[in-house]
């Protein structure tokens, strides 16, 4: 099970839940449960976040594996030389 | 109000254009006589990018009216290679990675070349004042410097 | 880490100092930039800028301008479809094109003096000035408001009516200037203060700056009768460029082809869209083609930080003006501030607040030099306490392998520590100082992109190479580009010739920024030279009637391998290219990828500077730079990259500030007194080049570009109190505050 944790102002919409512990095996199944969890994180998850998976970040990535182990953190998106519009 | 009719001579070819009043030699140039190696960086003769000779002199054509070059000898960046052969100071930059974005370069060349034909043997010091007048936002200036010192040796050997 | 990747294979060109292949053009003048180019027929545009920071546009009458003979079209912001507000991606960025499209044209308001108000083209640039004077707007001016902290408080002058505070509990039911509160949080700060035997706790304040490139903003744009567009511009990409011409215009993306010119400078200040949508606008309404350039005026008007010495608390408050619409860099200033620690508890804070000034565009590492700024300072003023040296104390707390970021990850292999080392090697540290100089050392931090990226190799008929990549070069990209695909291929450098491609030739491909072109570029052209080693085993096992497993591709052939092979001559890429038809048709690959994998690159500066006590002054005597770029593909244009970012850092430490009225218009729009760096103002920058690879590039490549700019600030306001004794907290530290500061500490006898 991996463990999962929501970085910056993604836990203010769960309700200050920022913690997870999920079967997801890709980044496209932990965006699926956590929207099954919290609704409102749906939108924000699709666009404008990147995942770090056992310390490497990913920016737009769904297909991207994820160990039974693993350490997720999803952050802010990374854009650099060029601002973030949210 | 009429423009101008002026014929000068432009990397030793004889020119002939009309331009207004208040076009500088730059808009000439660039514009007219189509030579746009010489850049507008600020039209305000603070960033070097538009350097030229006039008569031997260093200018910013920027700070020059077009209908004040009658009669007179021009030189741009697109008269420093002779033929295939780069001059030195071209060759040098290339070397030296002296140009990130190059937008200062034909600047900077024409600048230097200036500088060397009137002091074939100049300090760190003096290069870095001569060059004060030209903006370069990328190098920091570090390898424009080493590439003028070089060509500078090349040519006092001759 | 001595590992050198090579791909498996011999590297005869990366890590050399090749001649870039596009550097005749660029030292003849014959390499065509933004406002270079021309087309027969063109019309010159020119955009009326508000004079206003804060006012209602009542109203826009054009009548008399259009009437002007030579005069063939006028714009406002009838002519620009109103957009809602959403975040939506504009190739991979989150853009909210309500604040684009009235930042390109002002609608409802102008929002800063500069602000487009409206645009015209004309047969002559003399006429289009006129025209302009003919325009007729109504004001209504509103009280501005352009200091940040004054933006947050309650009643200032308010700039959106529709702007909630994201990121507060509860919601805000009320508008106010602040777009955004984000917040990082690591541990428990609040036990890590209580635990510290020292707290050293500082206000920083920095000045917004310019990115201060020498060429000016230009497009020039050709509109047909069906709609399908032409345009040319200066850019640090033109993808993106395509995305909101098409967004703002109406217009399917593949209707409009956007070339890059060559670019005379970006540093982010080139990512987003001003003249571009105008000229398209423009050539639109006139049927003719238009060209506009911005003055250097315009430029600055209108485009926009326990006594062992173990850090066990780290806390930060940073409020960022974004100018006249959200979108400030806080959130990376708030990510990377203590991102070069490993510090047990740390809390970050960040605003984005509005502003009547020009809507900020990124710069460079945008927000990371404001906040490593504060840090490094703080940092210097702990070794002092402690009685310890700088490096020492950065040393200590240095995150490495395995450190966990502020932000959440744990870091892969960083060269924080080798650059620490480096610089405590050096002469320089080694060298004493006289009075009133000082001696000044910080390091720095940036995360590095990848993203999406194509690159074409094609083989032509002779056995040469032509490299298409995406990726404007704002560089020497394509000297390392080059460099990559000769050692893949296996061919000599100069067979290869590369161009950047235009929208039209290959797939989106992000921006040149986040430090990402040689990077992603590199990993784009491996991928496409794999594809052609694949295509070539392919044709030569079938030319041998051999099975696949029985030919390989090295040192720059196809040779067949195991028994028997020694009766197959090895063929090269220009033998494969002679018969190209004959076994199949053309050989090429492409390169199409979403690079992941980016590594942070992290430095430390060292600088000594001397202050001229009598007027203020401050003088750089030696600066060196160590920096990690995991591998330097082309070692010269990577200490390039080193060397110009310290010297923007020396120039925003020491002189760079947009200088406003009261009136909240801008004093300081040119060159002359928006003071950068001039060659006489700095000496040689040393560069070392320290290389700890990342793994997961093929060459252990990482992004250089942007950490140069983030430690001078700090390094230099170090040196400053080691010069003079006074903590500088705001920035710059030019003349006048510098002979203040002198004097205020005289006066108070403590000199």
């Amino acid at each position: 099970m991996a463990k999962v944790v929501l970085i910056g102002n993604l836990a203010q919409l769960t309700g200050g839940v920022a913690e997870f512990t999920l079967s997801a095996t890709s980044v496209k199944q932990l965006y699926q449960q956590l929207t099954a969890l919290h609704p409102e994180l749906g939108p924000h998850l699709q666009e404008g976040v990147a995942v770090a998976i056992d310390g490497q970040i990913y920016q737009e990535t769904l297909l991207e594996p994820i160990g039974p182990d693993s350490e997720v953190f999803i952050l802010p998106q990374i854009a650099g030389g060029c601002r973030v519009g949210r | 109000m009429a423009k101008h009719h002026i014929e000068a001579v432009v990397n030793g070819d004889a020119v002939e254009f009309l331009c207004e009043t208040e076009e500088t030699l730059l808009d000439v140039l660039r514009d007219t006589l189509n030579l746009t190696g010489s850049k507008e960086g600020c039209a305000s003769g603070d960033c070097g990018a538009c350097s030229v000779t006039l008569d031997g002199r260093l200018v910013c054509s920027c700070l020059v009216l077009g209908c004040e070059v009658g009669g007179r000898r021009i030189e741009t960046i697109e008269g420093m290679a002779k033929g295939e052969a780069l001059h030195p100071l071209q060759q040098r930059f290339l070397e030296h990675a002296a140009l990130q974005c190059g937008i200062c370069t034909p600047g900077f060349l024409v600048a230097s070349k200036a500088l060397l034909e009137r002091t074939p043997n100049p300090s760190e010091h003096e290069i870095r004042f001569w060059l004060a007048g030209n903006l370069c936002r990328c190098t920091g200036y570090d390898k424009i410097v080493s590439a003028v010192q070089d060509a500078a040796a090349t040519l006092r050997k001759g | 880490m001595a590992e050198t990747l090579t791909n498996g294979h011999t590297q005869s060109y990366v890590g050399t100092r090749t001649i870039r292949p596009d550097g005749v053009d660029k030292v003849t003048g014959r390499a065509r930039f933004g406002a270079d180019f021309s087309l027969p027929g063109q019309l010159i545009g020119r955009v009326l800028r508000s004079p206003h920071p804060h006012a209602r546009i009542v109203a826009i009458d054009t009548a008399k301008a259009e009437a002007l003979p030579g005069v063939k079209a006028v714009i406002t912001r009838d002519d620009f479809a109103d957009q809602p507000s959403e975040f939506i991606p504009a190739g991979e960025m989150m853009m909210n094109y309500k604040d684009v499209v009235r930042n390109v044209m002002a609608r409802e308001k102008a929002l800063y003096e500069g602000h487009a108000v409206a645009a015209v083209a004309a047969t002559s640039a003399a006429i289009a000035r006129r025209a302009l004077k003919l325009i007729d707007v109504k004001y209504e001016v509103l009280p501005h408001v352009i200091d940040v902290v004054e933006a947050m408080k309650p009643g200032a002058p308010l700039l959106h009516d529709d702007l909630f505070t994201v990121g507060v509990e509860p919601k805000p039911d009320k508008p106010s200037n602040v777009a955004k509160r984000i917040e990082i949080a690591l541990g428990d700060i609040e036990a890590g203060f209580k635990k510290a035997d020292v707290v050293v706790e500082r206000e920083f304040k920095t000045a917004p700056v310019h990115q201060g490139y020498i060429e000016p903003h230009a497009a020039l744009a050709s509109v047909s009768e069906d709609g399908s567009t032409e345009l040319w511009c200066c850019t640090q990409g033109h993808f993106i460029v395509r995305a909101h011409c098409a967004r703002l215009l109406g217009l399917d993306i593949g209707k409009i082809r956007v070339t890059a010119s060559e670019i005379g400078g970006g540093f982010g200040g080139k990512t987003v869209v001003y003249l571009e949508p105008l000229a398209i606008a423009l050539s639109r309404k006139a049927k003719r083609p238009v060209k506009m350039v911005m003055s250097r005026e315009e430029g600055f008007k209108a485009s926009g930080p326990t006594k062992d010495g173990k850090f066990v608390a780290g806390f930060a408050e940073l409020k960022y003006q974004a100018g006249a619409f959200q979108g400030s860099p806080v959130q990376p200033g708030v990510m990377c501030a203590y991102a070069p620690y490993d510090i047990e508890n740390v809390k970050v804070i960040g605003y984005d607040v509005v502003s009547n000034r020009p809507k900020v565009a990124a710069y460079r590492a945008p927000g990371a030099p404001i906040s490593e700024f504060a840090v490094e300072s703080v940092v210097d003023e702990i070794a002092k306490k402690l009685g310890l040296d700088p490096i020492d104390l950065r040393m200590m707390n240095a995150a490495r392998e395995g450190t966990k970021a502020a932000y959440g990850p744990k870091f892969g292999p960083i060269g924080l520590e080798e650059t620490l080392n480096s610089i405590k090697k050096t002469e320089h540290w080694n060298t004493p100082l006289r009075k009133w100089q000082g001696r000044g050392v910080a390091s720095g931090f940036w995360f590095n992109i990848g993203g999406e990226t194509c690159a074409s190799l094609t083989i032509n008929e002779d056995g040469t190479v032509s490299l298409m990549a995406g990726t404007p070069d704002i560089g020497g990209l394509r000297a390392s580009l080059s460099m990559v695909a000769a050692d893949e291929l296996g061919i000599p450098y100069d067979k290869v010739r590369p161009i950047i491609g235009d929208t039209r030739s290959l797939g989106f491909t992000f921006l040149t920024g986040g430090s990402r072109s040689a990077f992603s570029g590199s990993m784009a052209i491996v991928e496409a030279a794999k594809q052609i080693k694949a295509e070539l085993c392919a044709r030569a096992a079938k030319l041998w009637e051999l099975k696949p497993d029985q030919v390989e591709f090295a040192g720059g052939s196809v040779k067949a391998v195991g028994a028997g092979s020694e009766k197959f001559k090895p063929m090269s890429i220009a033998d494969f290219a002679k018969i190209a038809g004959k076994t199949g048709g053309p050989i090429g690959g492409y390169g199409r990828i979403n690079a992941q994998g980016a590594g942070p690159s992290l430095g430390t500066h060292l600088v000594d500077l001397e202050v001229d006590p009598e007027t203020g002054r401050v003088t750089i005597l030696r600066y060196t730079v160590a920096q990690d770029a995991g591998r330097a593909i082309h070692p010269s244009y990577v200490e390039g990259q080193f060397q110009g970012g310290a010297v923007q850092g020396i120039g925003w430490a020491l002189n760079e500030e947009y200088v406003y009225g009261e009136d909240g218009k801008l004093q300081n729009a040119g060159f002359l007194d928006y003071r950068m760096p001039v060659a006489s103002d700095v000496p040689m920058i040393d560069a070392i080049l320290v290389e700890v690879a990342n793994p997961k590039h093929p060459y252990g490549v990482r992004g250089v570009g942007e950490t140069p700019i983030v430690p001078p600030l700090g390094a230099i306001a170090n040196a400053m109190e080691a010069a003079t004794g006074i903590r500088f907290t705001e920035l710059p530290m030019s003349p006048p505050k510098v002979l203040k500061a002198l004097k205020d500490k005289g006066a108070n006898g403590k000199n």
